[in-house]
């Protein structure tokens, strides 16, 4: 009786530990959050002398003034717009070359699936360099056929139309394209990697039937790989999205102009213009994070899959 | 025979896509930063002057680029001790029958999944050393002692932004190991418990040799994360080049942005990328000989 008390004693003291352990650490977890949410609606005056979480008059307006006044409204569509074409674009060619390895035969496709392959595991750092050139060196070329052909053009067109248009294409199209493909490129060998590993296990029948049916390669992948592919193809599209969102360094080397930035680089460079407006960067830094928090807290299995699924690989 | 020819054609025509943007967008890079590290170019001009292996020589020579180096390691060494350990302790402790396991496993998960930028800049708020809640907190509780600034105090600064950086990443240690440690059958663990083995023994006896994957796995997204940690940094404490706080990448982008020498920038990434390759290399074999023994 007495060592069973004592067993339970221990056991209790053991579990509350536990639980206040678990408990800290949680509370880190979200309070630089809500910090950052309260002081997102202080006043410029309050948020430096008022160490409430959560102001006594929240100042909504602050959310108005990021929005239009620090062009948060652009930064934020910007990046909705990358993710979406990025994740779009993977989805399409990643999905297309993993069936290509998965099921088609031709010379060379297993060299060419551990080209990929090997592009996870060898460390780049500092590749922004090269890849900044690249699209440098692109530009350029663009440009003089641009300047080359214009005459022709303005015979056809109107002469500020022909000049608009390539100053459109010089300063949105063009940066905007050449990230969107860059980006592309990060998401594309992780996300082969893990649709072939699906095909590779998917049984064949289906596939059998609808040829038998008439169709042909494409429109087995269309309407057979693809629909069944479908869990794969949410890991894929949620890991992508995430990391196409929070992406921040080709996005200063490429997107130079306020017009095309995403969100993470207009933060960085509202800080650097506004030192001291904490309660709009709070603002701008609650839109960037409120997004990724929703879609994390909707689909948080399939990103925990996703991520043990890179971590294999890696 | 044509129509077997015509066939295969098509069948490349599934991967052409996806090859057409890796040879762009990863091997020609790849290549041209070899080529880029042997010439002098300020990224503007069309003439590179070639000049060997100069580059490297002035690395070896070069004291705040070993610096740098040194930042880095210390983070990795931050990371691989605090935010690893805490994140096994974690693990562990949720690996066994715990009320609201879920819950604090999406607790855990918030950090990593927010962007380097946003975890930095409310770090910096946090940390800032005039109106900082840390500063305020520490001034409340009369450690007027301690209050200063943080991330411009050389001496505070490089282990505040470590600590942040595991602050960001111990999530992702703890949904690895979490996920290794729920594999190990649990009849392991009562054939021990029915053999006499305390809980220390379980855990060095049953659940250390059968983790060492993991382990080795998570040592190696650690490493190969935190040696290149810099965009936190940028968001903490600027993208200015601050040399107390300086890491290698910062290095590498200083050299391009800052003082427009592309080729000692592609000669810096060169080496830093071996020296990358070797560490978890070593670290690799390492692990497989503690796995044999």
């Amino acid at each position: 009786m007495d060592i069973n008390l004592k067993h339970i004693i221990i056991r209790r003291t053991k579990l509350s530990f536990i639980y206040v352990l678990l408990s800290i650490v949680a509370l880190t977890c979200v309070f630089p959050l809500l910090w950052m949410l309260g002081s997102s609606l202080k006043t410029q005056s309050t948020v430096f002398s008022d160490p409430s979480l959560i102001p006594a008059s929240p100042e909504w307006n602050n959310y108005y003034l990021a929005w239009t006044k620090g062009e948060f409204g652009v930064y934020f569509l910007n990046s909705v717009f990358y993710t979406t074409a990025v994740v779009f674009g993977i989805i399409i060619i990643s999905s297309l070359a993993a069936y290509g390895f998965s099921r088609l035969k031709f010379p060379g496709s297993n060299i060419l699936f551990h080209m990929f392959l090997a592009a996870m595991m060898i460390p780049l750092p500092g590749s922004f360099v090269p890849l900044y050139v690249l699209v440098n060196n692109i530009r350029k070329v663009l440009l003089e056929f641009l300047t080359a052909i214009s005459p022709f053009l303005i015979k056809i067109f109107p002469a500020h139309f022909v000049q608009q248009s390539i100053a459109f294409i010089q300063h949105q199209a063009f940066p905007r394209t050449a990230y969107v493909f860059c980006m592309i490129n990060v998401g594309l060998s992780l996300s082969i990697y893990i649709l072939k590993t699906f095909f590779d296990k998917m049984p064949g029948a289906l596939e059998d039937a609808a040829r038998i049916d008439g169709c042909n390669k494409l429109g087995i992948w269309r309407h057979v790989a693809l629909p069944l592919a479908r869990p794969a193809l949410a890991v894929i599209t949620i890991f992508n999205a995430l990391n196409v969102w929070n992406e921040y360094i080709l996005a200063q080397l490429i997107l130079s102009s306020k017009e095309t930035m995403p969100l993470q680089r207009g933060l960085i460079v509202f800080q650097g213009m506004h030192v001291t407006d904490y309660p709009l960067l709070m603002a701008g830094m609650t839109m960037t994070a409120i997004p990724i928090i929703i879609i994390y807290l909707i689909f948080q299995k399939h990103i925990i899959k996703g991520i043990t699924a890179g971590a294999v690989v890696g | 025979m044509n129509g077997k020819l015509k066939s295969t054609l098509i069948n490349y025509l599934f991967v052409l896509p996806a090859v057409l943007i890796f040879a762009i967008f990863y091997i020609y890079p790849f290549l041209k930063v070899f080529q880029l590290s042997m010439v002098e170019w300020d990224g503007i001009l069309p003439t590179m002057q070639f000049i060997g292996l100069d580059n490297f020589k002035e690395i070896m020579q070069d004291k705040i680029w070993w610096d740098s180096m040194w930042h880095a390691g210390y983070i990795t060494l931050i990371a691989l001790t605090f935010q690893n350990g805490l994140a096994l302790l974690l693990a562990l402790v949720c690996d066994r029958e715990i009320k609201g396991r879920n819950f604090f496993r999406v607790l855990f998960f918030v950090p990593p999944i927010l962007s380097e930028v946003v975890v930095g800049l409310v770090w910096q708020w946090i940390l800032d050393g005039n109106y900082g809640i840390l500063n305020n907190l520490l001034s409340s509780i009369g450690l007027h002692s301690l209050v200063h600034n943080w991330l411009s105090d050389p001496k505070t600064a490089l282990t505040c932004i470590a600590i942040v950086h595991s602050w960001k990443g111990f999530g992702w240690g703890f949904i690895i190991m979490l996920a290794g440690l729920q594999t190990i059958p649990r009849q392991l663990y009562e054939a021990a418990r029915v053999d006499g083995a305390g809980s220390w023994q379980m855990f060095s006896k049953v659940t250390l040799p059968l983790m060492i994957p993991v382990f080795s796995m998570v040592v190696i997204l650690t490493i190969l994360g935190s040696m290149q940690v810099f965009v936190l940094i940028i968001a903490m404490v600027g993208q200015g080049l601050v040399y107390h706080t300086t890491v290698p990448v910062l290095r590498i982008l200083g050299a391009m942005t800052g003082s427009s020498r592309f080729g000692y920038a592609c000669a810096q990434g060169i080496i830093f990328g071996l020296i990358l390759i070797i560490i978890s290399f070593t670290q690799k074999k390492f692990s497989e000989k503690i796995k044999q023994a």
